[in-house]
């Protein structure tokens, strides 16, 4: 009798730390379930912004203020009720050398009105190439290096060079990804924004 | 007459070669090859991803190491050209990004996963050899008497009633 009492007593007691030890390895895999998913949550976001691609046409186009080689800062207050034809671009890039003196020929055609203003965002390149290759194609429109990679950046782009036209109103009307051929490609464009 | 011409000729090549062979030379404070190699090595261009700037072989990798000899020329240490790149072209540009913000999850994560995988890995070793330590004592255990004279009695009770 006093056997059977004694029995039951200890797995009543065995029972107790069974317990006990489950409801720690309950807590133990949820807290461990918590982390993979906070992580797969951290790259799961990750990887839909660099998946993303580009800022597309329609969107509003993002906020940058573009400080120029000269010094000058260009912002929202600059850019308000204007055309915006945002290029990037870089030295040491050969494909931006084809359009080099059409977006130039296109900014002397468009700079009259005050309707238009070009920008041109030099992408990781240094300044004393980036001076050569504005020289190189006497481009006069303003210029300056997309410090941090910030503009790029917030434009998504994947390369140079990359062109995004800004209507009026702040949203993304077209994106040009790789070199203009003809300066007609360029001005029917802006035409086309003009006239809407 | 003749080893005077040849000292004159001679005097003329030295003069000649004293002003190209300055040239050739860089200055004795200007960075190495190996000085550029050993800061560049820590960079990565955004342009040529998973390529360290010190072997890449890009016009605009050719460019940031010229830019690092400028740097180091002007008396810049190795982390004031790593903060000038960062400042130019963002953090991505470092190696080893900076331990601000959400890079944290890069120098955390991994030592705590592979933590916690040892933790998991001893708990389950445990557990598996549990049952077999606790196994449950047979009836003939429980009651003090020898297992095999049990078996011996159970083998007994089953022949008379065959």
């Amino acid at each position: 009798m006093a056997e059977t009492e004694l029995e039951l007593q200890t797995d009543a007691v065995e029972t107790e730390v069974e317990n006990e030890r489950r409801g720690m390895s309950l807590w133990a895999k949820l807290l461990a379930w918590g982390l993979v998913l906070g992580l797969l949550a951290v790259v799961a976001v990750q990887l839909v912004a660099t998946q993303q691609g580009n800022v597309g046409p329609g969107e509003p186009a993002p906020n940058f203020t573009l400080t120029t080689f000269a010094g000058e800062e260009i912002g929202a207050a600059e850019m308000q009720g204007k055309i915006i034809v945002l290029n990037f671009w870089a030295s040491w890039c050969k494909p931006c050398e084809q359009e080099a003196a059409d977006l130039q020929t296109a900014w002397e055609m468009y700079e009259p009105s005050g309707e238009v203003l070009f920008l041109g965002a030099d992408y990781v390149d240094t300044q004393i190439e980036a001076s050569k290759y504005l020289e190189k194609f006497s481009i006069t429109y303003p210029n300056g290096p997309d410090l941090g990679t910030r503009i790029s950046q917030a434009f998504r782009i994947r390369g140079v060079p990359e062109t995004y036209f800004i209507d009026k109103e702040g949203n993304l009307a077209y994106v040009k990804i790789g070199p203009f051929t003809t300066l007609a490609e360029i001005t029917d464009i802006i035409d086309g924004l003009l006239d809407s | 007459m003749k080893s005077r011409l040849f000292l004159f000729v001679l005097l003329i090549a030295l003069l000649l070669a004293v002003p190209v062979s300055a040239q050739d030379n860089p200055p004795p404070d200007a960075p190495t090859d190996d000085e550029i190699n050993a800061v560049a090595k820590n960079m990565y261009c955004p342009v040529c991803e998973n390529v360290p700037l010190d072997v890449c072989p890009t016009l605009a990798c050719e460019q940031w190491r010229a830019q690092i000899r400028e740097l180091l020329a002007e008396g810049a240490t190795e982390q004031e050209v790593y903060d000038y790149f960062v400042l130019h072209y963002g953090d991505r540009v470092l190696a080893e990004p900076p331990r601000t913000g959400l890079n944290w999850l890069i120098y955390i994560v991994p030592p705590v996963v592979i933590l916690a995988g040892i933790v998991a890995l001893y708990f389950a070793l445990r557990n598996w050899r549990k049952p077999v330590a606790a196994a449950p004592q047979s009836q003939a255990e429980k009651s003090g008497e020898p297992e095999d004279e049990y078996m011996a009695r159970l083998e007994e009770e089953l022949a008379k009633r065959n």
